[in-house]
């Protein structure tokens, strides 16, 4: 069969089957179980209406709980369980886990990972949004430095290694040590500061995105406002800092989530970077390093990454729904 | 004092004119109105006495200071916005401080300057609260004591009743009205809205595309039209006006069967309009206009009529006798009350 004829078989089977479902369990409802007809047709008819949304709210309850709600349950089952998956040794791995130096390191350097990184790329962002606002050639900068957003992180990763190579001839770093006369350092191998040089490879990344919402944010700020703020007397930077900024501060704090919790994700830049070596490891990197070896261990990794970014992600859709509002 | 002049003032937006020089001159305490159809640059011109816009060329003076040049902070202005322009994250009170703030003013000081414009503008219960916590004439309250706190020399009024309902803007007139009056303070006020420029101004400045139309008081406009566009713009419901041929026993208005003196520079055979305001004219029953529809007010209704030779106008009725759809009407006006204006040019005839 050629894949057309697949793909366009696959439609109809799909949309077909949609319907049929909706169809046929209105049907249902209205006919069989709750037929408006004798004595109580009134009552069947409310019952009926209280019903009808569940049905239309099945299919996505499903498929949420299949791929979603039942995998968080299995993986919190498969982290109380021993390596190879048929011993049950309850918070064991999870003990075991804070016991180890390795992971501590993991879960201080996600924290600093989780400050820096949001607030770096936030904070560009809004500064170039800002900047950028009111030039002619503001959407050309605008567009080059949102590009790296569509650049994968490995992709970036790579492009990143160049930057921080050992040769003068390819890095920058020791490029501009060299013009010095110092001579060349591996920044991935510099002990703590390391974890700064990677951060800056998804801040890189990150303030595209902050930029754009920002910009727009910006731009829906009534002009009038500011114009009583300048006849106010207000400078430059107290129009920024004390009229714009407080009225895109949901705004503000959205981007900030959204990029923390997808802080909490990344593994590609450290994997790419250091595979987790000199003490640059964070928690997806080292669930990573357990994968496939011990999914005890991993998926308990998995389950204290869910944890720190759950209140974040109830704070960051509380905010979204207030802006919507 | 904080009389205002305009010499000469231009502004361009590229190759655009959109002012084209303009004199003017406010006087100190005087409240004055910019008045005119959209686009007519009344706005334009309000934003370049506050300093918001460029003055392209020409000078602005507030009292004997040259300003043309000056950041707006440093005009002594004060300007309250269509929109209110009232910072969302702050109370009313820290809306009204901010300018003093920005301005190093001491708190104690703004404190009460603050308390002061809040028992003008009777805001006291509200102080605490933001913006949006406030009904639309609440905000332009804000928006005016915000003005008001700055002690300002001029105060600007970009359309600040558009965006109310109609009851509240006749009440925020009042209130603007009364303001005017209790602090004495200069006042230049811009609006489409004749009713308000009528009510308000000591001097109303009628702009058309740039250009200043006519400057002078309200009745002054009403009574001497310097042009077409005047007579029409001031006076509501609006002047009729009718086509008319010089003749050498007066102006003869088509239609209507009325022969009216010619004014003193038309010549014979010349075709003018013939201005006819609703409220001077009388209805007669009987006679060639046909009424279109009639609008009741209450007190008064206007009739809408239409001529043999198709024109509209309108006329004012008093009293009890109303006329109907479809009534057949003549009209006749007292010769003084009758304006006539060139064709071609717009002037006025006099």
């Amino acid at each position: 069969m050629s894949p057309v004829l697949q793909g366009f078989i696959t439609i109809i089977v799909g949309v077909g089957g949609c319907v049929a479902y909706f169809y046929a369990s209105n049907l249902i409802l209205d006919k069989v179980i709750f037929p408006a007809r004798h004595d109580d047709h009134g009552r069947n008819i409310n019952r009926a209406t209280m019903v009808r949304p569940w049905l239309f709210l099945f299919p996505a309850v499903f498929a949420l709980g299949l791929y979603l709600v039942y995998p968080v349950v299995g993986s919190f089952v498969r982290s109380l369980y021993n390596r190879a998956g048929d011993e049950f040794i309850g918070f064991g791995n999870y003990s075991q886990m804070f016991s180890e130096e390795g992971f501590r390191t993991a879960l201080l350097n996600n924290i600093l990972w989780a400050l820096v990184v949001p607030a770096g790329a936030t904070f560009l962002g809004l500064l170039v949004a800002q900047l950028t606002d009111k030039l002619r050639w503001g959407n050309f900068a605008k567009s080059l430095i949102f590009m790296p957003m569509a650049i994968s992180f490995v992709g970036a990763s790579l492009i990143w290694k160049f930057v921080y190579a050992n040769d003068p001839d390819i890095g920058i770093i020791n490029a501009l040590r060299d013009t010095m006369g110092m001579g060349p350092v591996d920044p991935m191998q510099i002990p703590f500061w390391n974890n700064f040089f990677l951060m800056v490879i998804l801040i890189w990344i990150q303030t595209g995105f902050a930029m754009v919402i920002l910009s727009a944010a910006l731009r829906g700020i009534p002009e009038e406002t500011i114009e009583a703020a300048i006849i106010d007397g207000a400078n430059p930077f107290q129009i920024f800092f004390k009229i714009k900024v407080p009225q895109i501060m949901g705004t503000i704090v959205v981007v900030w989530t959204t990029i923390t919790i997808l802080v909490l994700k990344v593994f590609d830049i450290v994997y790419a970077m250091t595979g987790g070596n000199f003490d640059t490891e964070i928690l997806p990197s080292y669930m990573m390093d357990y994968m496939f070896r011990d999914d005890g261990r991993a998926t308990a990794v998995a389950f204290v990454i869910m944890i720190i970014v759950l209140p974040v992600m109830v704070w960051n859709i509380r905010q979204a729904r207030k802006e919507m509002r | 004092m904080s009389q205002v002049t305009l010499n000469g003032a231009i502004k361009r937006y590229g190759e655009v004119q959109v002012i084209h020089g303009l004199d003017l001159a406010i006087d100190d305490g005087e409240f004055c109105v910019f008045v005119g159809p959209s686009g007519c640059g009344k706005s334009t011109l309000l934003r370049m006495v506050a300093g918001l816009e460029d003055t392209s060329s020409g000078t602005i003076q507030i009292g004997d200071r040259d300003v043309t040049r000056l950041d707006p902070a440093e005009r002594g202005v004060a300007m309250v916005f269509q929109t209110y322009a009232l910072y969302p994250h702050m109370t009313v009170e820290e809306n009204m401080g901010f300018g003093l703030k920005m301005n190093r003013h001491p708190k104690a000081e703004i404190r009460a300057k603050v308390a002061e414009a809040s028992r003008i503008l009777k805001l006291d219960p509200y102080l605490k609260r933001k913006p949006a916590a406030l009904s639309g004439g609440q905000r332009q309250r804000v928006s005016i004591g915000r003005a008001i706190v700055r002690g300002p020399e001029v105060f600007l009024f970009d359309e600040p009743l558009s965006n109310l309902d109609a009851e509240l803007r006749v009440e925020m007139r009042v209130e603007i009205a009364r303001l005017h009056k209790e602090i004495g303070a200069t006042m230049i006020y811009v609006t489409h809205d004749q009713v308000e420029a009528m009510t308000l101004a000591d001097k109303i400045v009628v702009l058309r595309a740039g250009h200043i139309e006519q400057v002078g008081a309200p009745m002054d406009l009403y009574r001497n039209p310097d042009n077409r566009f005047v007579a029409g713009f001031i006076g509501s419901p609006a002047m009729n006006f009718l086509p008319g041929t010089v003749t050498p026993q007066g102006v003869t208005v088509a239609g209507l069967d009325l022969t009216v003196p010619a004014p003193a520079s038309a010549r014979p055979g010349m075709a003018v309009d013939v201005g006819l305001r609703p409220e001077h004219l009388t209805v007669t029953q009987g006679g060639p206009l046909t009424v279109d529809l009639s609008e009741s007010l209450g007190g008064v209704s206007y009739a809408h009529l239409v001529t043999p030779t198709g024109e509209k106008m309108v006329v004012e009725e008093r009293g009890e006798t109303r006329s109907r759809s479809g009534d057949r009407l003549g009209v006749s006006i007292a010769p003084e009350h009758v304006f006539f204006f060139d064709s071609e040019t717009g002037a006025r005839l006099r």
